[in-house]
Formats: structure tokens, sequence, C-alpha cells
């Protein structure tokens, strides 16, 4: 794999960030946005650039639940586990794609294929189960459409 | 120029993400291909909060209001509405129970929209609609004809308070903030929404971003700050973008930057991203985040309105207090005030979820009873089993039981009967949900959110869950309910900010109102809900006719029978998924 280097439009909004105050969550957010995690290297890079300890980021992307250290699957499985959507059966549909992809939550398949993580409310109550697949919304979720949802995206 | 007819298409994240956005583009296409576009103005809105019925579709002047509209109705609204003027009976809202559709739809009565009011009104990416609904009239008014006591004295009149949950008088807070000498002072919008199953700080600004700058401008002037942020969840990528834009036409016609309005008063607004930690809902934990640190909370005193950001005075308030704000100033605080009950004031949004028929997001005046809510806002519980409990102030918060119906809903009689307010998730469940289930649930979400910082919260929590993980399992044993008790009494007590202090609400108030389902768990080993896996088994009984069904869905196999001969379930193999149960025709699978 090759090694994980800043992009210029990566440092150049690092730069545009560096002097303003509380600037270490944004920059993260940007640095996942373009990895989908934040390597190991690209860590080290900002906190050269930034002037922070590694140490200090470390300790905040350890703590957000939204930051990630390694890399998803190429199509991310998003199952919510709001409280509406629990009830009407979120957790049904966690077990089911965990059976059907035979990976545990927080992981990855071996092809690379898909990940599959438990998230937040989303914001879609109404709809419950909700799914989010790369970010698209699945509304009204059973867990015999689970099979159909991954054929879907199974090799694109 | 007028247009003959308008169409109002929600683009709230629950109706866009339901093909909303195909549709609007089908409509747009539609309109071209008819050539009117010169007669008919397609709005792209915010939620109409009858989210459970989207995509929603509203058509003017004709107030025909259709639900669940695809894509493929696009040319049937142009063609048979629009231009032929005929209502399209099939799109109409039907009353569940109810044979014909009617105009007049019940989830609408008993409402009454402050916080919403522009919501599903104005196309939320232009700031001239805003205007045109009086927006930034409340700016004006205090910056041109009030001084910046007499805006705090007509905020503390108001009697509002604080929506984010704890009912904070917000004048008062002000208040704090405006007498603290300092060469800074910083005013933040709450937007980290953590509260699984409340989405009204959402909605509102998807919906109606600008009034959210308008009331923080306001804040400015009147503690004397000139600088804002709105600390906004990451997981809301349709709120950041309109934000955004918000903010940037705001600065073009001279709302927001410097001397707004020609006035010396400046007041700049910068978002900030959270990065989904539920403790950052809490103020001092939010500031620390904002300052791109972790998000621990500290103690207070010093209380951020003297001491938050940077070590400078912070009003922090909640999206939805903020969206008061204007029309406080502009109706009047004596107007407001007649609002809602003797100690609260105004009126209160709640996203309705769960077992209920109409789901969505609601705004009532404070003092609406839960009846009201639940039978008359929501349509009554949607599987027609009877009512259990609606559980409001999320993972913070408890149950209301059926004999609590009528109780008028404000902060204080929430607070005495074991719930609180919170952000104003209100989540119905009937029979099939079991209460140490849900009360699991709630515990599993604040230990994980749980800083770490101080032990009660830390290790309390963690020893609750426990406790409840084993009687889930049908382990519990006799003196767990007691130490359950003691164990919340002592997170109460000793945690070191309010979500510590209250994850332990959810299991004194049910142990208080389901003491009996505990019990049950506990000495029966039964789930009377029959929710609780572990504890449940699915048997064929006689009538099975071995029509195949449940062995073909079981997705482990353990169903064996031939055909037309009674099936049986191999129980080492089970995995309790339910799916028989739930496939067979024939009631021929007990579960129990």
């Amino acid at each position: 794999m090759p090694e994980n280097k800043l992009t210029a439009e990566l440092i150049s909004f690092i730069e545009e960030w560096k002097e303003k105050e509380g600037n270490l969550i944004m920059v993260l957010h940007k640095v996942q946005e373009h990895f989908g995690y934040i390597p190991r290297e690209i860590a080290f890079e900002v906190a050269d650039r930034l002037d922070v300890p590694v140490a200090k980021i470390y300790g905040v992307i350890t703590f957000y639940h939204l930051f990630r250290l390694t890399k998803p699957g190429k199509n991310q499985i998003a199952v919510c586990m709001g409280t509406a959507c629990y009830l009407k059966g979120g957790e049904d549909l966690i077990l089911e794609f965990e059976r059907l992809l035979g990976v545990g939550i927080n992981t990855v398949t071996d092809d690379g294929e898909f990940s599959i993580e438990a998230v937040r409310c989303i914001g879609c109550c109404g709809l419950a189960p909700v799914l989010t697949v790369n970010g698209k919304v699945y509304g009204n979720v059973k867990t015999k459409d689970c099979k159909k949802i991954l054929a879907h995206f199974k090799g694109k | 120029m007028a247009y003959k007819n308008y169409i109002l298409v929600c683009a709230g994240t629950a109706c866009e993400s339901n093909k909303g956005k195909a549709l609007y583009d089908a409509l747009e296409k539609e309109i071209t291909e008819a050539g009117i576009e010169t007669e008919v103005q397609l709005v792209k809105t915010g939620c109409f909060g009858f989210c459970g019925e989207g995509p929603i579709v509203k058509i003017l002047p004709e107030e025909n209001f259709y639900v669940k509209v695809g894509p493929k109705d696009a040319k049937e609204i142009i063609n048979e509405q629009i231009i032929k003027g005929r209502t399209i009976k099939r799109l109409l809202y039907k009353e569940p129970g109810k044979d014909s559709p009617s105009d007049d739809i019940g989830f609408y009565h008993k409402q009454f929209r402050i916080v919403l009011r522009n919501c599903a009104v104005i196309n939320p990416e232009i700031i001239d609609e805003y205007i045109a609904r009086d927006g930034y009239g409340a700016l004006e008014k205090a910056l041109f004809d009030m001084t910046p006591d007499d805006v705090l004295e007509e905020i503390k009149a108001s009697g509002l308070r604080g929506r984010g949950g704890a009912g904070f008088p917000t004048g008062t807070k002000w208040g704090f903030s405006k007498a603290v000498e300092a060469d800074q002072k910083y005013v933040v919008c709450n937007a980290d929404e953590g509260d699984p199953g409340a989405y009204m700080d959402r909605s509102v600004l998807e919906g109606d971003p600008h009034t959210v700058l308008e009331a923080m401008a306001i804040a400015g002037y009147t503690i004397g700050a000139s600088k804002g942020y709105i600390y906004i969840r990451a997981e809301y990528p349709l709120a950041i973008d309109r934000l955004n834009l918000a903010i940037k036409q705001a600065k073009e016609y001279g709302l927001l930057g410097d001397e707004i309005l020609g006035t010396d008063f400046s007041f700049d607004i910068e978002l900030r991203l959270g990065a989904g930690a539920f403790v950052c809902g809490e103020e001092t934990a939010l500031l620390a985040s904002i300052e791109g640190k972790r998000g621990m909370p500290v103690p207070r005193p010093p209380f951020p309105a003297v001491k938050g950001l940077w070590g400078k005075p912070t009003v922090i308030n909640n999206v939805e207090t903020w969206a008061n704000i204007p029309v406080v100033l502009l109706k009047g605080s004596k107007w407001f005030s007649n609002i809602g009950t003797a100690t609260s004031k105004g009126t209160k949004v709640f996203a309705l979820t769960g077992k209920i028929n109409n789901t969505g997001l609601i705004e009532v005046p404070m003092g609406t009873t839960l009846r009201e809510i639940i039978y008359d806002i929501g349509g009554g519980i949607d599987s027609g089993k009877p009512f259990k409990a609606a559980q409001t102030g999320g993972p913070s918060g408890g149950c209301i039981t059926p004999e609590f119906l009528d109780t008028p809903i404000d902060y204080e009689s929430l607070h005495a009967i074991g719930s609180m307010m919170g952000s104003g998730g209100m989540i119905v469940m009937d029979e099939d949900d079991c209460m140490i289930d849900v009360t699991k649930f709630y515990l599993e979400f604040t230990v994980d959110e749980s800083c770490g910082k101080c032990a009660p919260c830390r290790i309390g929590g963690r020893s609750c869950y426990n406790i409840l993980d084993r009687i889930s399992k049908g382990q519990g044993e006799p003196e767990d309910v007691q130490k359950l008790k003691d164990i919340g009494q002592a997170m109460r007590k000793a945690s070191l900010c309010g979500l510590g202090q209250t994850a332990s609400n959810p299991v004194m108030s049910t142990l208080k109102y389901f003491e009996e389902e505990y019990r049950a768990h506990i000495e029966d080993k039964v789930c009377p809900a029959g929710k609780c896996k572990e504890m449940l088994t699915y048997t064929i009984n006689d009538k099975c006719i071995g029509c195949t069904a449940c062995a073909r869905v079981c997705p482990v196999n353990c169903i064996d029978g031939e055909v037309k001969k009674p099936h049986t379930i191999d129980q080492k193999e089970c995995i309790k998924c339910g799916q028989c149960f739930s496939t067979c025709k024939f009631n021929a699978i007990d579960k129990g």
C-alpha cells in the first residue's frame, strides 16, 4: 500500500486554520473526509504542522466516536441505534448483517468490501429502523431486506 | 410577479432521504416540459414535521396536503393538480381508521408553532424568504429601538427557559454574562443534538437557519459579544450546508459581520463541528471541544456565563431556545408569557416516535397533556396494543406511565413524576416493549458516552449496566433491585456533570413504575414483553400444517420437518431471531 501523503488541498486547509484557536478537530475532520480514517503518518504530519504533540492528537481521535484509526470497508453500512430504531428492531439488522457478512461490528470483511457499524441517531426517526450505506438512507428496513442491500453494493 | 401556484416540497432529512430529492427533480422536469415555469413556483422547504408520512408536498393556494409522494407522482401532480386544478385524492392523507381522506389533519390540530414557525413555509436557502416573514426584524428592533438592558428585561419578562433540557431561565443566564466586565465575550449555539430519538434542532437548522443567526446576534448585542460559535454535530451535513449558506447570505446583506445595519455593533459567527460525543452536549464539555480538546466537563462554578470559552464570559443556548428569541422580541414578552403554564412559558417541540401512528416533529404549548399528544396528535398506538409508557428526556430521562396521561407537561410536572423535559425526544412504547431492555439500551449508551473522568459515572454506570445485562439474561438475583437503587443514588449525588448525574434516571424511573417487571425477570425468569431473547424459546405447536414457510426463512436452518407434516425447531441451533414467528400464518409457533 502506498504511503499516505497530505494532499495540496489538505495542506492549504491546515495553513488556513493554523492560526485559529480550536482548529484541531476541524483539521482532523478534513483529514478523515479525504482518507476515510486518520492514518498514523498523517497524524504525525498534522502534529508537525500545527505544532501540537502527537499524544494530544491521539487523545482527541480516541475520545470522539467519529474519528477512525483504521480504514473502513469500501461500502460502509451504518445501522442507526437511536431509541426509535432500537425499539423497532435496529439490533436485529446488525445481527443479520453480522451473520451475512461473517464479521462482527466495527470490522471490515476480508475482501475489504463492507464494514458495519452502529451509529447514533441520524434523525430519521419517522422511518425507523434506518440504516445508511455510504450515506444513502434506507428506511423501514426489515431483516429480510439486508441480503438485497448487500447484493446491490457488492462489487461496485 | 405572482405565481398562480406554489408547490412546497419538504427537503428535511427524513423526506430527502426518502426519494424527496428525486421527487423535487421530477417535479422541476415536469414543470419545464409543460412550459409553465412562469406560473408555478417550486419551493424547497424545511421539515413539515409529519416525517412518518413523507415525502410531503403541499400545493398552494389550494392547501392540498399530499403524503408519501414519490417521483412517479410528479407527472400527475403537474397535469391534474396544477394544469387541470383537480385534487389528487389518492395522495391526500387518510387518518388511521377512516375511509376517506380529508384536508383536516388531526396531527396539526393541537399544535402551536413558534420555534417551527418558518419550517415548511420558507425556502431555507433564500434569505429574502426569511426576511419576508419578519426575519431580522427583531435584530433591527433591538439595534435601533432598544438598549441592551431593554432586550435583557424583555427576555427575562418572557419567562423563556432553556430548551436543551435543564430549563434554566434564559434571561438570567444572559444577565450573568452581561454583568461581567471582559474584553471579549462569546455567544454559543449548542447544536450537538445527541439524545437518540430527538431531531428538532436538526429540523430548525435545516428549515430555518437564519432564525438562529439572528437570535445569536441579538444575544451578542445584549451581552456585548462580537463573536459567536455554532457547535454542530458532524452527522448533520445538510444542516451544516444550510448554515454555511445562511451565514454567507447574512454577511452579504450586512446582517452579520462588521457594523451591522450601519450601527457600530459587529458580530460574526463561525461553525465548529462535533465529532460524536454525547457528553459534549454538557456545556463545559462543549466548550472544551470548541477549543479543540477532548470534550471533558469541568466542575461548575464558575459557570460558562462568567468564565467560559477561553476563559471568557460565554452564553450558551440550545437551538430551540435561540429560535424563540426573535419571536419574543417581535411579539413582546407579554404575548409570549401568556402561552404555557405558570412556570413554563411558550411551547415545546417534541420528536414523537416509537409505536405511534403519526411519527414526526410536533410543537405544542407547554401544559399540553400526554394524552393529547399521543392520541390527538399522534393518532394513538400503531400496533393497536395498550399504551405502556412514554419515555422523555432520553438517556437522562424517565418514563411516563398511563396513570399520568393527563398530567400537563412542563418542566416541573415531569420532574415530579421522575422524568424530565430533556431536549424533547418522546418515545412511545406498547406492551411489546420490555422496560429492562429499554433501560439496558440507555445505560449502554451512557456507559459508552461517559468521558471517564469521574468515578461515579464511569464505574457506577458500568455496574448498573452489568446488573441489567444479567437480569435480561435470566441470571438476575433478588438483591439486584436494591443494588441498582443504591448505585443509582450514588451516581446522582456524586457525578461531576449532568451526564453522570442523570444517567441512572432511566433505571430509577423504571424501578419505580415497573418493579413487577424486574421481579418477573429475576424471580420467574420470564420477560413479560417477550423481548429479552435469552429468556425466549420458540416452539411449534400442533397447529402446524407443514407449509415449510418457517423452515425457508430460518437463517440458521434449524427448523426440520417433511412437507405437510408438523415441523420442529432445534433449540440448540435456534438464534431466536423470531423470523419463523412473524412468517407463520397459522399461529403454529409459540413464543414464551
